[in-house]
């Protein structure tokens, strides 16, 4: 009988059915972050319980690492305990951690792929549910809390009853600018909050295919924002490309083995999924939300919807999104003035995002007004963005560049707008008061940040790139 | 973890949908490894932007400060896999959450802690959502999970459905470590097996640092 992709990977690491029904799931790899990992350390202390696979774990320090050039654990002195408590805690239970000085400090889900420590085929967790960020290079990663966090340390798996199918095909060629964040946020839109709620997604189809490994990232992260329990790409020739050499990933005979096994990594023809959707691709316009949910989007020529004209479902919530946003029915998106432009996070924050960012901004200059902040994903990514001059792109138009971590994202660190603020940013949810108190966030690719940036008001970047043609 | 066997509380009303982990528990209340869970629930809409409280949050009502019972709409805990907005639910002595239906993340979290996530079948579910908004946490509702039932004023009975491994894992208390370890053997052997078969996975060396 034909099988999913997903379905694959499920059974072959399925250990047991465990006693109350539940699969048990092998992890290859766990990757842990210093908001969370502490409060499971204490429970196994407390239990006596050993980590059962340190080698197969990994720590980093991200949601509360101060951001500013300088930087230590003491910079952002609500992180310090957290930060303290991961690096007792890792060094106690034998677990590699990339800590605030590392050479390869970063967002989780920004190290674990390019250091190779997610492979294709391959099952991974992280107390964070942005986890299926790394589902861009084909693995299979579930986000969790505290409690499984500690579960997983303890056993190496995870106990999960079996999610459903989902395939979502993406069709047709994008047009210039516009990106894997911008067909998340349409996807988003489409199916709502919940509309994957159950579900592991596979992203397939020509656009899919022609998408950088940056950008599958981009495309799985947001997965989560729609309720889906996990998200992935097959992987295919640039996924293996893009693996290969680093230092995680297998090396030698090793790689070849793995090699021969990672081309058969795919869903068979005729292979049954419960639920599938078809997204064409080849008419999207850069997409930028109004609303105070991912899901509140519209393209950047669109207007702000009218609520009496909203399914009765939605009424309520778009009413209470246009009074927290301080937006009227019918309003242009595009135009709105803006106060704060954030590039960063686990959704937006590697090289090939600041790349694009970088090329609208070139030789521009930040609007008078707006604070325009730059935070990479990685330590690495930083220093490949410096090697390229990318920093001086962004330094000499005003913006400012920070050190590596989630920083404004959830805002875990202290970074965060100012009160009434609207604010133009390349992470992944817009939700009241996310950004600081009363911060309007309009979640929107990097170019489109950057154009909003240069502007002073959400912009549409094709325009800006018009007129540099 | 405590067993779960009957719970009786007053039911309070938050029936809205897509009610994210940040509404329940905010970062700005987590700056500490041991924040305070009781006053960290729903701490953004308990307060006016002045730091005093707001009387028209429902927690904040009289008859709603001591509730047992949280009855929600669609996709209760999206967003964040934040534990904290499932710990600020029994520090506050709340021990059900009965919702049209829960982000998966959120529900497993509830499991983890003794919690119990209740979803009515949909009719059952309007009903209940009016008896407890016209209740208004004059009389308390009382769920018993060996019989699958919620009882309260004026002859109120709904019973409900849960997938059986969860109620037993709820009734019993059970260690979620401790069941899972007593297939340590079957682990251990799909690691053995794997190392064999995908040396890759059991794998994680960094190669700069191989020794020759």
């Amino acid at each position: 009988m034909p099988r999913t992709l997903f379905d694959k990977i499920w059974d072959a690491h399925l250990v047991a059915r465990r006693g109350d029904g539940r699969d048990l799931i092998y992890i290859d790899r766990h990757v842990l972050h210093e908001l969370h990992a502490p409060h499971a350390f204490e429970q196994l202390q407390k239990q006596h319980r050993e980590v059962r696979r340190p080698d197969l774990t990994f720590s980093m320090q991200d949601h509360t690492v101060a951001t500013m050039p300088g930087r230590d654990e003491s910079s952002n002195p609500s992180g310090t305990a957290f930060i303290r408590a991961m690096r007792e805690g890792s060094r106690r239970n034998g677990i590699r951690l990339f800590d605030i000085d590392d050479p390869e400090q970063g967002i989780s889900h920004v190290v674990a792929p390019e250091l190779g420590m997610v492979l294709p085929g391959a099952t991974h967790a992280v107390p964070d549910s942005h986890a299926s960020t790394v589902g861009g290079v084909g693995a299979l990663a579930f986000g969790c809390g505290t409690s499984e966090l500690a579960h997983i340390l303890a056993t190496q798996v995870m106990a999960l009853t079996r999610p459903k199918r989902m395939l979502i095909r993406l069709e047709g060629r994008l047009r210039a600018h516009v990106g894997a964040k911008d067909v998340a946020l349409r996807i988003i839109g489409e199916l709502g909050v919940s509309g994957a709620r159950g579900h592991v997604v596979e992203y397939a189809g020509a656009a899919v295919r022609a998408m950088s490994i940056e950008a599958r990232m981009t495309l799985c992260n947001l997965n989560i924002e729609m309720g889906g329990r996990s998200g992935f790409v097959a992987p295919d020739e640039s996924t293996l490309s893009w693996l290969a050499g680093r230092p995680f990933a297998p090396s030698g005979e090793m790689w070849d083995r793995a090699l021969a096994h990672w081309c058969t990594l795919k869903s068979d023809a005729g292979a049954e999924f419960d639920r599938e959707y078809l997204l064409d691709c080849a008419t999207l316009e850069p997409q930028i939300t109004w609303g105070t949910d991912p899901s509140q989007v519209v393209g950047i020529r669109g207007r702000v919807p009218d609520p009496a004209k909203a399914e009765p479902a939605h009424r309520a919530a778009f009413e209470s999104a246009l009074a927290y946003m301080g937006l009227e029915p019918g309003m242009a998106v595009a135009g709105l003035p803006v106060q704060r432009v954030f590039i960063g996070s686990c959704t937006n924050s590697r090289l090939a995002d600041l790349e694009t960012a970088a090329s609208v901004v070139r030789g521009r200059r930040v609007a008078d007004g707006v604070v325009a902040i730059v935070v990479p994903g990685s330590t690495s990514v930083k220093r490949a963005a410096e090697a390229a001059g990318l920093d001086r792109v962004f330094r000499d138009a005003g913006f400012s560049w920070g050190e590596s971590g989630c920083s404004m994202c959830a805002g875990g660190n202290g970074d965060r707008g100012a009160p009434g603020e609207r604010c133009v940013s390349t992470t992944n949810r817009n939700f009241e008061h996310r950004q600081g108190p009363r911060v309007r966030t309009h979640l929107a690719s990097p170019e489109t940040a950057a154009a909003s940036a240069l502007a002073g008001r959400i912009a549409d970047v094709r325009q800006i790139a018009s007129a540099l043609a | 973890m405590q067993p779960f066997t009957t719970h009786t509380g007053i039911a309070v009303p938050v029936l809205v949908d897509d009610m994210n982990t940040d509404q329940i528990a905010p970062v700005a209340a987590m700056r500490n490894l041991k924040p305070d869970y009781k006053a960290l629930l729903f701490m953004r809409a308990r307060r006016r932007d002045d730091g005093s409280e707001d009387p028209e949050f429902v927690l904040n009502k009289p008859q709603f400060r001591n509730p047992g019972i949280l009855v929600a709409g669609h996709n209760f805990g999206a967003g964040s896999s934040r534990e904290a907005a499932v710990w600020g639910m029994p520090a506050n002595n709340i021990r059900v959450i009965v919702a049209r239906s829960f982000a998966d993340i959120y529900r497993e979290n509830c499991l983890q802690n003794g919690l119990l996530p209740i979803v009515l079948a949909p009719q059952d579910a309007e009903a209940f959502e009016q008896r407890v908004v016209s209740v208004n946490g004059a009389a308390p509702f009382t769920v018993d999970l060996p019989a699958q039932r919620i009882t309260g004023a004026d002859g109120c009975d709904i019973g409900f459905e849960i997938a059986s491994a969860d109620r037993t894992r709820l009734l019993e208390g059970l260690d979620n470590i401790g069941l899972t370890l007593k297939h340590a053997h079957e682990i251990a052997s799909w690691e053995q097996r794997t190392a064999i078969e995908q040396p890759w996975l059991q794998s994680a060396a960094d190669s700069r640092s191989a020794r020759p």
